[in-house]
């Protein structure tokens, strides 16, 4: 047995306000995110049998689940950075081929932008959780920090290795920010080009203030049910046809290879599972946290060869007009980006396949694929969805 | 701002404990697996390739080359804040194991940096209680 069609997206939201979002509790956008999808799916909450959310902070769904006024009967706070709701989705579709919930609810939701400016997070986070943790000995007293400080390590190898320019990366950036200036919802719309991103700020050199995404408050959610359940929903299902998930490492040097993700590993699974390849998908969404994880991710995932992901992006092939829609949202350098985007590349995919995007829709499509990445580059999670 | 500020000073995990006693006596030992007969990195009482529990310490000469870096702008640490532009590394040593490092005695110019080229250790004295190996260039012209 696969998870092939077992279970089908039937509901996804925003919370009702995203960008920034100064007056709301995380918690909150958690319960619009929530609310908002399972209006999408026409579900009432009371149907909800099975909780899934990753980074609250502690027991994530017991107080979520809490928060919303939910009993579970399945529970998973699968925690590997913003790939987590991609991760969530296989596990939810699993549970369900499994007979033990019919309808699970996974949200998210977080205020990032707006805790930098809170005192009591501030004065906390610099704070080492753990002595007793190998970044705490091994990183952190090195100068290892955000993000970006170790993405940036991880693009040299592969400019290195493979010849990728800073120009290639902003292509990305700039194909993004074409898709964004077609999402109402998207916070950052103003033109952007290649000149743009290279004149910008280094934050992490090679890696420039363009071409990391951004820092927002917002929530998400999603719904997947059992295929019966799906046959009676306000819209119709957008089915999982293949999932994969993997991940390597946590710590930047102890990656095997700098220049593959995990994806490498989860994509094949889902593949196989959806009966399908990287030719038969219409739309993609690929987690953008920076440039960079775009393009060798699109390597992973076998739209091109390794060390080809430069001159796939070049040209603005995949902008709006472009000959491989990516990141349609205008994704997580320019539409929102909370801390964990990959909840928001589920809501696109679903969108782009209901054929709900508007002046940003990719004209018929069937097929879309997923990728979450989270933490550096350490995990992936594929979905491959698609509608009848 | 020209003090330096305080940086946190590592508390050695129980299992790194003889790596950073080494680091006091200025010797880099890296943890190393009899069974599969491979270095490996970060310490542990066990090998995490072939999971074999008898590992040993053995002294590494401390050589190897520039895998990759960054040149960091920002600091959203505040310990940080003084110190930008610096230069964060992994540098792969001669044994085979790949470490995270601050690059010292470099200037934090891609022109003058490149991947592949020779490193070695450097310990600095963090506290009365910790040394701290960093890896620098070697023989690079320079002030």
């Amino acid at each position: 047995m696969t998870l092939n069609k077992k279970a089908a997206i039937v509901g996804v939201a925003e919370s009702d306000e995203i960008g920034v979002v100064p007056d709301k509790s995380a918690l909150q956008l958690h319960a619009e995110a929530a609310r908002n999808a399972l209006e999408d799916a026409g579900i009432d909450k009371s149907e909800v049998d099975a909780i899934f959310t990753a980074g609250v902070g502690v027991m994530d769904t017991v107080l979520i689940a809490e928060y919303l006024g939910i009993t579970p009967r399945y529970s998973d706070t699968t925690q590997v950075g913003g790939a987590s709701f991609e991760f969530h989705v296989q596990h939810a579709a699993a549970a369900i081929a499994a007979g033990i919930c019919n309808v699970a609810l996974i949200t998210h939701g977080q205020t990032t932008y707006s805790d930098r400016r809170r005192p009591w997070r501030r004065a906390r986070r610099w704070t080492y959780a753990d002595p007793w943790l190998p970044a705490s000995q091994f990183e952190g007293p090195h100068g290892a920090g955000t993000a970006p400080s170790v993405y940036a390590m991880a693009a040299m190898r592969h400019m290195y290795q493979y010849g990728t320019t800073q120009e290639q990366l902003a292509e990305i950036a700039v194909a993004t920010r074409k898709w964004a200036q077609l999402n109402p919802k998207a916070l950052m719309r103003d033109p952007l080009t290649i000149e743009d991103v290279l004149q910008s700020p280094y934050i992490a050199y090679p890696l420039h203030l363009y071409d990391c995404c951004l820092v927002t408050d917002a929530g998400g959610a999603c719904v997947v049910v059992s295929p019966e359940r799906a046959r009676h929903c306000r819209k119709k299902p957008v089915w999982l046809l293949g999932a994969g998930e993997a991940h390597t490492h946590i710590s930047i040097y102890s990656m095997p290879d700098l220049t593959e993700t995990p994806a490498k590993i989860a994509a094949p699974i889902a593949y196989k599972m959806a009966g399908l390849g990287p030719e038969d998908i219409d739309v993609v969404e690929i987690y953008d946290s920076f440039t960079y994880t775009v393009l060798v991710t699109l390597e992973d995932l076998g739209f091109c060869a390794k060390g080809e992901g430069g001159p796939f992006v070049s040209g603005q092939r995949t902008a709006p007009g472009g000959e491989f829609p990516l990141n349609t949202s205008g994704g997580g350098l320019s539409y929102t980006h909370p801390g964990m985007f990959g909840m928001f590349l589920i809501v696109e995919a679903v969108r782009q396949l209901r054929g709900e995007c508007g002046p940003r829709q990719v004209p018929g499509a069937k097929t879309a694929l997923v990728c979450g990445i989270g933490g550096v580059l350490s995990s992936a999670g594929v979905l491959i969805l698609g509608v009848e | 701002m020209t003090e330096a500020r305080r940086k946190t000073v590592p508390v050695p995990m129980p299992e790194a404990r003889p790596f950073w006693e080494g680091c006091k006596r200025g010797e880099l030992l890296l943890p190393y697996c009899p069974h599969c007969q491979n270095y490996f990195w970060y310490p542990r009482p066990f090998c995490p390739r072939c999971f074999h529990w008898q590992v040993e310490w053995r002294p590494s000469r401390g050589r190897g080359t520039l895998y990759t870096y960054a040149i960091q702008y920002r600091a959203l640490n505040p310990e940080w804040a003084d110190d930008v532009p610096y230069v964060t590394a992994v540098v792969e040593l001669e044994e085979g194991v790949r470490l995270f490092t601050l690059l010292v005695d470099c200037e934090p110019d891609p022109q003058k940096l490149r991947i592949g080229m020779p490193v070695e250790v450097v310990f600095q004295e963090l506290s009365e209680e910790i040394t701290i190996p960093r890896f620098r260039p070697v023989q690079e012209v320079g002030p």
